[in-house]
């Protein structure tokens, strides 16, 4: 393999890696706070591609409907956690695995009433659909940086919302100690709907900003889920930058496994979680607030 | 042992005599549909020793049930039957491996960790007769015919008859629960009890708690890759559906609504879910309403989770208590 | 003197940067019984869980009958005849009394290969189960279910656990902790029985019952060991005066 296809590998592995931290990020923080474990956080990802696609169409502009997306499932999250997830929080992780599951059977069937069953391409918008020259003879897609650069953006927002704010503060104090927090007078019942449905929006802003890429099809979702709980694994549940690690590892991974071994692609993940768990059974990162 | 004559025992009696008639009477369909339930009731039992008699929560036990059938499948030549003890001893040797290896790894983590890595380890093997060609891909393989069931040329039982083959599977049913009732009366089912309970303390008390936790992952495996195989030759097809995380969440729906650490529940946990499925998905008398199944099941599991932990059982013995 | 069956020397156990035993060396005798007294957090859970196998020690080494244990699973630490019991009543509460007790008596005689034989079908496990009921007393408890027993009670089938496991030295954390008066003075007497047939070690917060039945007294602070000699040279000792006991527990001693 010639140098420029590495490089340009490498910059897809990237890309992805960054791209499943969004989903990874907030599948990771409703554990680490509510104890939660969601299966249903890979349809989150599916809804924002559907969204991206639906509400684009209708609002004739990519940028328009993701913002009408955003603020759509920011609601949802609200609306999902007071119906479902709180009464989850304190139950065995088996009812967690099997009520979320069936969640994952009614935003499928639900998907098939409002969308259908078919593939739907996203268009690339017009402002991003160039390519860049990264040398003389190498050039790459100017969207695929644009993903990247809101990754690394939300990550850094992320960052600087749990190091630096109050409400960051909250959530570390309130993964440690629930009950803690509410002798302190915080609302932790809304700080956990909060974080839900920041947790549900990562996870839908990963999505449509993918869709572009992977169009949205169903059970989309079910990959990338399965795919992120293999970063919780590698990167210690709980831990955020655990799961950013992960997830470039992962991405990287999955993106050279994909070149070298097409056929057998899939299974790099699960190799590289293997020698995790015999070298590091609690993951790369412990939890970092503990 | 002795056995008082109680209206349960008696009750519990003509059920099974009933069953054991069943062929006698019913139409095709049903005896088809009843061996589909006994072989999920196989499959329910062994994850039920897992989850309800050691407090490990799968969600990858499809893939011992994927791998025995993709095992008989394989073995079985196109045009002409298998061998039974050949096909059928390789896919629970595959399954005795699989296990050995997965459980290593994945008993290493605890709760919820453990669900994400039994998981994936069963996503692992639905890729990889997903994408490669090994076994058909996506689109599955077929097998045209039951294997034989013969020694030295004198056929045993003949599978393809629909009614010896559910006699076949209700005896397996028999004698798996016999044998897992027997397990965990015995020290080594007391100890498993006292792992789920303190896994700490019983280290102390001087158990190797690693070895008897795998040592149940790979029994439950086995029975599981024994369910797998029947339900692959029962329906002459295995496609990578069999390993999917649905078919691993579909067996954990049936633990629960029997009500975990009760063989006979999962059992009975298994024949509610087939009936409920057979049931939402029938287009005649559903109508078009059939085709959201996956909706109703939906809410149907979610309603179990939050509201019957226990199951269908514990829904009974709260209401004769009050 | 006797060989000690169990000794530690210059145990050492770090957690990060923090040191919670340090250097600590002791030996336990058939026929006696150790007590180790401290304030909280001056280590004395630590060096249980090093002796017992629960943790490995950062540096220094343990000796079982002369042999060294080195990285041992706890399991094989407890089998070679090392019980224990737990500060925190550690049972087995949905279980009878008995069923508690057998636990720990056929893990020495486990038989994975018997495994069609029912539980109660051992006639050489009942019968160390049943003297280890009889020896703590609980004998007319044995089918009850243990989180329907008192507190003291409880602790009383954790030392049933314990000596269930035929251990020949016996780690007692806490064994009187949230007892009442009269309990107490029975798991007193439970321990100077004990004590003919096995090593014992005790962390016991209670002075006068510590000095009344322990043959010698380990006293350690933060961490480390300050003072041992018999429970008549630690009453007298000022160092011991001066760290520990001037802080009100005086007027007992």
């Amino acid at each position: 393999m010639e140098i420029n296809s590495i490089l340009i590998q490498l910059l897809n592995g990237i890309q992805y890696g960054l791209l499943l931290f969004l989903v990874a990020a907030g599948l990771t923080l409703v554990f680490g706070i509510m104890g939660v474990i969601n299966l249903a956080h890979g349809s989150f990802y599916m809804i924002g591609a559907y969204l991206a696609w639906s509400l684009a169409e209708l609002a004739g502009s990519f940028w328009v409907g993701i913002a009408i997306g955003i603020v759509l499932t920011i609601i949802l999250g609200m609306v999902l956690e007071v119906v479902f997830f709180k009464h989850l929080y304190r139950r065995d992780h088996l009812y967690q695995v099997l009520m979320t599951y069936g969640l994952i059977l009614i935003f499928e069937d639900l998907r098939s009433v409002l969308w259908g069953n078919d593939i739907h391409g996203v268009v690339i918008p017009e402002l991003l659909n160039s390519s860049i020259q990264l040398t003389e003879n190498l050039t790459y897609p100017m969207y695929r940086f644009f993903v990247s650069a809101v990754c690394i953006a939300i990550a850094i927002g992320l960052y600087l919302t749990i190091q630096r704010t109050r409400l960051g503060m909250i959530i570390r104090a309130g993964a440690t100690n629930s009950e803690m927090t509410q002798v302190l007078g915080v609302n932790i019942k809304l700080i956990h709907a909060v974080v839900f449905s920041i947790g549900v929006s990562l996870a839908a802003i990963a999505g449509m900003v993918a869709s572009p890429i992977s169009s949205a099809y169903p059970n989309m979702g079910t990959q990338v889920l399965i795919t992120c709980f293999v970063i919780v694994v590698i990167g210690g549940i709980g831990s955020v930058w655990g799961a950013l690690a992960g997830a470039l590892l992962i991405g990287l991974a999955d993106t050279f496994g994909n070149v070298f071994a097409p056929e057998y692609s899939g299974l790099s993940v699960f190799i590289l979680m293997s020698i995790i768990l015999i070298w590091r059974p609690e993951g790369l990162f412990k939890r970092s607030y503990k | 042992m002795n056995f008082k004559i109680t209206t349960r025992n008696l009750l519990v009696a003509v059920l099974l005599l009933m069953l054991c008639a069943l062929p006698l009477f019913a139409e095709k369909f049903y005896v088809q549909l009843f061996s589909k339930i006994l072989i999920m009731g196989i499959f329910a039992m062994s994850l039920d020793l897992l989850v309800g008699y050691v407090g490990l929560v799968s969600l990858g036990h499809a893939a011992f049930f994927g791998l025995a059938g993709y095992c008989a499948a394989l073995l079985s030549p196109q045009y002409e039957a298998g061998n039974f003890f050949v096909s059928f001893s390789a896919a629970i040797s595959i399954c005795i491996l699989f296990a050995l290896l997965t459980g290593v790894l994945a008993l290493r983590t605890k709760s919820f960790y453990f669900i994400m890595v039994t998981l994936a380890f069963a996503q692992m093997i639905f890729f990889i007769f997903h994408d490669t060609k090994i076994g058909g891909g996506g689109d599955g393989i077929y097998i045209y015919q039951k294997p034989l069931l013969a020694i030295s040329g004198i056929t045993l039982l003949e599978l393809e008859n629909f009614k010896t083959f559910y006699w076949f599977t209700f005896g397996w049913l028999i004698a798996i629960y016999a044998f897992l009732r027997i397990l965990l009366q015995s020290h080594y089912g007391h100890a498993l009890g006292g792992i789920k309970v303190n896994e700490h303390r019983m280290r102390a008390l001087g158990y190797p708690v690693f070895w008897y936790k795998l040592s149940a992952y790979v029994i439950a495996g086995s029975i599981g890759g024994i369910a797998g195989y029947f339900n692959a030759i029962q329906f002459g097809f295995v496609n990578p559906e069999n390993i999917s995380w649905h078919t691993s969440a579909n067996v954990l729906m049936m633990v629960i609504l029997g009500g975990m650490g009760s063989l006979h529940g999962a059992v009975f946990g298994a024949s509610v879910f087939i009936l409920l499925q057979e049931l939402i998905s029938n287009e005649s008398m559903l109508g078009s309403f059939a085709s959201h199944w996956s909706l109703m099941m939906g809410f149907f599991i979610v309603a179990v989770s939050l509201f019957l932990p226990n199951g269908l059982t514990g829904l009974f013995s709260r209401g004769s208590k009050k | 003197m006797s060989k000690p069956v169990l000794s530690a020397r210059n145990l050492t156990k770090r957690f990060g940067g923090l040191v919670a035993v340090m250097d600590v060396s002791l030996d336990l005798f058939k026929g006696k019984v150790h007590g180790v007294i401290g304030t909280n957090g001056a280590g004395k859970s630590t060096l249980t869980n090093l002796l017992s196998g629960d943790l490995p020690p950062t540096t220094g080494s343990i000796f079982y009958k002369g042999m060294e244990l080195f990285d041992l699973p706890q399991h094989r630490v407890s089998r070679l005849g090392i019980g224990r019991s737990y500060q925190k009543t550690n049972i087995f509460p949905a279980f009878t009394v008995f069923e508690n007790v057998r636990l720990a008596a056929q893990a020495l005689h486990q038989r994975p290969f018997q495994f069609w034989k029912r539980a109660g079908s051992f006639a050489d496990v009942n019968q160390i189960t049943e003297r280890a009921i009889h020896a703590v007393g609980l004998s007319d408890k044995r089918k009850i279910q243990a989180f329907a027993m008192s507190h003291g009670e409880q602790r009383q089938l954790e030392i049933a656990m314990c000596i269930a496991g035929e251990p020949e030295v016996l780690l007692l954390d806490e064994p009187l902790a949230g007892m009442g008066h009269s309990e107490a003075e029975r798991m007193i007497d439970l321990i100077s029985r004990l004590k003919n047939d096995h090593a014992i070690m005790l962390i016991e917060h209670d002075m006068d019952a510590v000095f009344s039945v322990s043959d010698y007294l380990t006293v350690m602070v933060n961490g480390q060991v300050l003072e041992s000699g018999t429970p008549e040279r630690i009453r007298t000792s000022d160092k011991v005066q001066q760290a520990y006991l001037g802080y009100g527990e005086d007027s007992h001693v």
